[in-house]
């Protein structure tokens, strides 16, 4: 029993530490060939030799159909045309109202009804909250959804080729952690405090500078922090391409319905259940803190997801 | 001319950015250096849109406390909103369109071994071309036989 009871203090103390047991499915990189010298590397198809006899044979076949005057014609031409475009957009920008007027015709009537009846109509302080997520906020369930198949695209590209070709050595390219001390003990001070902060903007949401998709991109932030400091195993665990596509399409979905119900209700003069609450308070301004949980949600799994795929650690 | 340039030089920087971006695109054959013209223009209209937004003296508009219990909502206190909603839809898409383009461009090296355009339309063609021979020499094959 006191065996027990000191080996998982021992497992928690390790976890704490960041040292815990690696996942099952994690390789030891093998050990890199020996460096050979520049002349004798082999000619595979990434070496540097083969983009030099590339480029040769580039130069060889402009020259054998003789289109040199071509490329220096395009050149001169592409030049020509911005510079043409350049000096018809100062020439309008000249015509422009005076930088920050008040007068400028920008700041119309729309301006006045957003900012005078925004608190009251929405309940949010922030008026850009209140624009984004309760005027337009068809526009801003849109801008997610690109996000979101911008992702799917990248991981369906990068992702299933990754899977069949090395289905059994995950995370070869980044080993299972840097091992670098210094890392790891920065990144355990700072990843709470960064965590805590991306909750913070996204939570203030309607009240003050932040939101959605600042705060999800801090919140990502500390996930990428994570995976350099211990690893994407570490990060797989509890972060994988299942949890991602499951977390973000539930708050598209979130969105989609809690905002479709509120629009119905408003275009038909019913009734709506959601309370708007008083302007400055945390709980208030209707759906506009459930709508940037979810936008905060998926803009993090997503930059998370960006970065996990390009750096090749399969995520 | 001039200092009505000088006047709206915050757009006028803008424009210059935004053709710094377009000649990169048109003129770099490196499809990283392509897409980093993109992003240069993506970054000339965001400060284009902020500088409309922005009205001299006024805040940001997060609505103000009037010290007692109510809030300021005069619409001469603020600056304009909306450009600040149009950039956010800015961002997102541009960081949408940049990270499925560098997909594509890794796919590309990892078929080509080059990220420059006109060395890979090379190979291209010339493996079309291969694949043709290889295809006639078929047929040729079945029409002797």
């Amino acid at each position: 029993m006191n065996e027990e009871l000191k080996l998982i203090w021992k497992n928690f103390f390790n976890w704490v530490m960041g040292n815990g047991p690696r996942p099952e499915n994690e390789v030891v990189p093998p050990e890199p060939p020996p460096d050979l010298p520049f002349t004798q590397k082999p000619k595979d198809k990434y070496s540097r030799f083969h983009e030099a006899t590339l480029k040769e044979r580039y130069d060889q076949w402009l020259e054998i159909h003789g289109l040199h005057i071509f490329s220096i014609l395009y050149a001169g031409l592409s030049i020509l045309t911005c510079v043409v475009i350049v000096a018809l957009l100062l020439a309008t920008v000249s015509e422009l109202p005076p930088f920050g007027d008040e007068n400028n015709p920008a700041n119309n009537v729309v301006i006045m009804r957003y900012v005078e009846n925004g608190g009251d109509e929405t309940g949010a302080q922030n008026i850009v909250a209140g624009l984004i997520l309760d005027y337009r906020a068809f526009d801003t369930f849109g801008e997610s959804a690109v996000l979101f198949t911008a992702a799917v695209s990248v991981l369906m590209l990068l992702g299933a080729s990754r899977r069949n070709k090395k289905s059994k050595q995950k995370f070869l390219l980044r080993p299972h952690s840097l091992d670098e001390p210094i890392l790891r003990g920065v990144a355990s001070l700072s990843i709470p405090a960064i965590l805590m902060l991306g909750c913070v903007v996204v939570i203030n949401g309607h009240l003050s500078p932040g939101g959605g998709f600042s705060g999800g991109a801090i919140l990502s932030t500390a996930l990428i922090l994570a995976a350099n400091a211990y690893g994407f195993g570490r990060v797989h665990e509890f972060f994988n391409e299942r949890t991602f596509i499951i977390s973000s399409s539930t708050a598209l979905m979130i969105y989609a319905v809690s905002k479709g119900y509120s629009f119905f209700t408003g275009a038909n003069n019913l009734h709506s259940i959601i309370p708007k609450g008083t302007i400055g308070n945390i709980l208030s301004a209707g759906l506009i803190l459930p709508l940037n949980i979810c936008v905060g949600l998926i803009v993090a799994g997503t930059l998370y997801a960006f970065y996990a795929l390009f750096s090749e650690g399969d995520f | 001319m001039l200092e009505k340039i000088l006047l709206n030089h915050y757009e006028a920087a803008a424009v210059i950015l935004s053709g710094i971006g377009l000649t990169n695109l048109l003129l770099q054959r490196n499809l990283i250096k392509k897409i980093i013209g993109l992003n240069i223009m993506d970054t000339a209209v965001y400060l284009f849109l902020a500088a409309k937004g922005y009205v001299e003296g006024r805040a940001a508009p997060i609505l103000i406390e009037n010290g007692s219990g109510g809030w300021l909502n005069s619409s001469s206190l603020y600056v304009n909103p909306v450009p600040a909603g149009l950039v956010l839809t800015g961002i997102v898409v541009s960081v949408s369109v940049t990270a499925f383009a560098l997909a594509l461009t890794l796919k590309l090296y990892e078929n080509y071994g080059t990220l420059n355009i006109d060395e890979a339309l090379l190979k291209m063609t010339e493996e079309q071309e291969e694949l043709e021979t290889t295809i006639e020499e078929a047929e040729e094959d079945v029409l002797s036989s």
